[in-house]
């Protein structure tokens, strides 16, 4: 580590010192500067399918023939061996290729949704995962509305597979695999508040080219990772019905009521037990 | 301590009691022994499977489905069936309904039993279950997560019900200032464990509120909460009709017989209650229901599978139990009792298996493997109530223990089985 490096580390461990812990565990605020995502121009993908091997490259998984075309044929979910996919999509305006990965959503549900901590959302916007806590509920895949977590069914040591935005890399100060390996421009890493100003150039500048919505924008309360499109992104795969509220907010509620039934009810209980017991005296 | 004995001599005797008591006593080739013991040892066998191989090894779980019948019955059905035990410690110490006594013991032994036995159930479908303990030790509490708290509701509710029971034990052993002290816990235990329960059944359905995108609508409610904890009531209460009018059969040398009349009593009124919590259930639905606008999903099989449930399984029990109150017929309210355990079993599998990623290409269903594993559970469950039951004052009075027994130097008779 640099001397700059270190100066940043020990100025953020002395805010978090002073902010208290549960600063630390908040999520970051969409337009913080330190929230990192990546934009997918699905108009630029040509589907060389050039990310999903250095995505296995990078994190130890089967590499994937990225020769064989045949595999374009069926629409292909994320895989415990396989942490992103390309998909081809036959639409109103031709052949289209979306890349598949966990979305980072700004406040996730499966880290709602972790008892142990496991999942883990990082102040830089990754959502990764920790092996030493899980116990392997799977409540992180029952929660996750794009269906991202992917469990190892067939080790007695299973592991929770999902992207991890290359976590390890960016402490490295590098980029995600597969951004770095996108021969096309298609991919591009960032800060979210950039990232959204490009697509909205984008947009702007070619109002022809593309839907004027950018997914992941406000999608379960906005995703780390954004998409452009030219057409509908129901025909992309895309669920467009998932709604602009963050998941945690739907168990948030009954969380909330939590302590007051814990504190109230026996109150009510024990004044109905004396109730009782005055009307039972003769 | 211990009747002013030296507390080693008390260990010692209560050593040599559960000895005397550990061994199986009577016949060994009854019926259910007969069908119990192989499905007991299979799924030991099937176990060996799934912790060396995995859990795919042995169960249909998929990517799309991660919870299955383990969670799906085991886990989310039988601990609406364990909700007796809080709906009636609640009615006789709480509302002092003193009709009900006669029935607390069983119902504490059996909930007691169906959260070892089924919340226990959930460490085999654990991934990692070596890292159980993580939300209990602190190193990794998870304070966001409503599980963090099922969980530790569950825990704590586990040991409200050991101290509610525990009278029972001490007097088995002949331990009678302990049985005082605990029985002085008594109400304070009862306050506890109903407040618990509340949270952790209503805490079961709130596990699928982030599964909004999943389940199908007619199943999915922000509601589940309050769906799950209404329910668990008629489920508790038509639990006890069934296991109590099975066990007054299995257990009838147990009981006195100037009770059985009482029972029929018992019987009747808890239909009364769980026709009423029936009803509320089924209002709060139809409420819902209306609320929603969802009558345009009740064109397709979807929709005629959810009317099964709430017309065949929640309506129909509801008006049987009323007409059973009605015209004091026992075996009536028997009838809507398994109904509505059907009904329950229904509803914690559409909600949580069979409705759940309903538009996905391939569909989930238990393998072979699945049951069997289940079934060990439950007749190893049924195994360690018949042994409580014939040798702890659960079901008869606490007069003439096999401690008292010995210690006037009379020989320990062998009951049966």
């Amino acid at each position: 580590m640099d001397r700059r490096g270190f100066l940043k580390l020990a100025g953020a461990a002395g805010a978090a010192a002073a902010t208290g812990p549960a600063r630390a565990d908040s999520p970051p605020e969409p337009d913080s500067p330190e929230f990192w995502g990546v934009l997918v121009d699905t108009t630029r993908c040509i589907g060389c399918r050039a990310c999903e091997r250095s995505c296995s490259l990078t994190h130890d998984l089967p590499v994937p023939d990225i020769e064989n075309d045949d595999l374009l044929e069926h629409e292909r979910p994320t895989s415990d061996h396989q942490w992103m996919v390309v998909n081809r999509y036959e639409t109103s305006r031709g052949e289209v290729f979306v890349k598949r990965q966990c979305m980072h959503c700004w406040q996730p549900a499966c880290t709602a949704a972790c008892l142990t901590n496991a999942m883990h959302k990082t102040r830089k916007g990754p959502v990764i995962w920790h092996p030493d806590k899980c116990m392997g509920c799977r409540f992180c895949m029952v929660s996750c509305p794009f269906e991202i977590p992917k469990f190892e069914y067939n080790s007695w040591n299973p592991k929770i597979q999902k992207c991890n935005m290359c976590w390890e890399r960016l402490g490295e100060g590098k980029k995600p695999a597969c951004v770095e390996s996108c021969p096309t421009d298609a991919l591009m890493f960032g800060r979210k508040r950039d990232l959204m100003e490009i697509a909205r150039i984008r947009i702007y500048n070619h109002p022809d080219k593309y839907v004027h919505n950018i997914y992941g924008e406000h999608e379960v309360g906005g995703t780390g990772w954004l998409y452009l499109s030219a057409v509908p992104f129901e025909e992309l795969g895309f669920r467009t019905d998932l709604g602009t509220t963050p998941y945690p907010e739907f168990t948030r509620d009954f969380l909330y009521g939590v302590p007051l039934v814990l504190f109230g009810l026996p109150a009510l209980l024990l004044g109905l037990s004396l109730l009782a017991e005055k009307e039972s005296e003769p | 301590m211990l009747e002013n004995r030296d507390l080693g001599g008390e260990l010692r005797r209560f050593g040599r009691l559960l000895l005397s008591e550990a061994r199986p006593k009577g016949k060994l080739l009854t019926p259910f022994n007969v069908i119990s013991i192989p499905v007991i040892l299979l799924g030991l066998g099937i176990l060996v499977v799934r912790f060396t191989k995995g859990l795919g090894a042995v169960t249909n779980l998929s990517q799309e489905f991660p919870w299955g019948f383990w969670i799906g019955f085991d886990v989310v059905t039988g601990v609406a069936f364990a909700g007796g035990a809080y709906a009636i410690t609640f009615a006789v110490y709480v509302m002092k309904l003193e009709k009900y006594h006669p029935i607390v013991r069983p119902t504490v032994l059996s909930g007691l039993l169906a959260y070892v036995f089924y919340a226990g159930a959930l460490v085999l479908d654990l991934g990692r279950p070596w890292h159980i303990i993580n939300p209990i030790i602190g190193n990794s509490f998870g304070y966001n997560s409503v599980l963090f708290l099922v969980s530790w509701h569950f825990m704590l509710y586990m040991l409200a019900e050991l101290v509610e029971f525990s009278p029972v034990i001490a007097e088995w052993a002949g331990w009678k200032k302990l049985r005082r002290i605990l029985g002085a816990l008594t109400l304070g235990t009862v306050i506890f464990g109903v407040t618990l329960s509340s949270l952790h059944q209503s805490g079961l359905g709130a596990l699928f509120l982030m599964a909004k995108s999943k389940i199908h609508p007619l199943w999915y409610s922000e509601f589940i909460p309050i769906f799950f904890l209404v329910s668990s009531i008629f489920a508790g209460l038509s639990m006890i009709i069934v296991e109590g009018t099975i066990s007054h059969r299995v257990f009838k040398d147990q009981i006195d017989p100037a009770k059985h009349h009482t029972f029929e009593d018992i019987i009747l009124g808890l239909g009364k209650g769980a026709a009423i919590s029936l009803f509320v259930y089924y209002f709060f639905k139809l409420l819902t229901f209306v609320h929603d606008r969802q009558w345009t999903l009740l064109t397709d099989g979807w929709g005629a599978w959810y009317l099964v449930e709430i017309l065949g399984f929640v309506l129909f029990p509801c008006v049987l139990f009323a007409y059973g109150v009605r015209n004091r017929s026992v075996g009536t309210v028997r009838v809507a009792a398994v109904m509505a355990l059907v009904g329950i079993i229904l509803n914690r599998l559409n909600t949580s298996v069979i409705a759940y990623n309903w538009t996905a290409a391939v569909r989930y269903y238990p393998s072979w493997q699945e049951i069997v594993v289940t079934l060990m559970v439950v007749f190893t469950e049924i195994w360690v109530f018949r042994w409580i039951v014939l040798r702890m004052p659960v079901l008869r009075e606490a007069h003439e223990l096999p401690a008292q027994r010995a210690r006037a130097g009379a020989p320990i008779p062998s009951t049966t089985v």
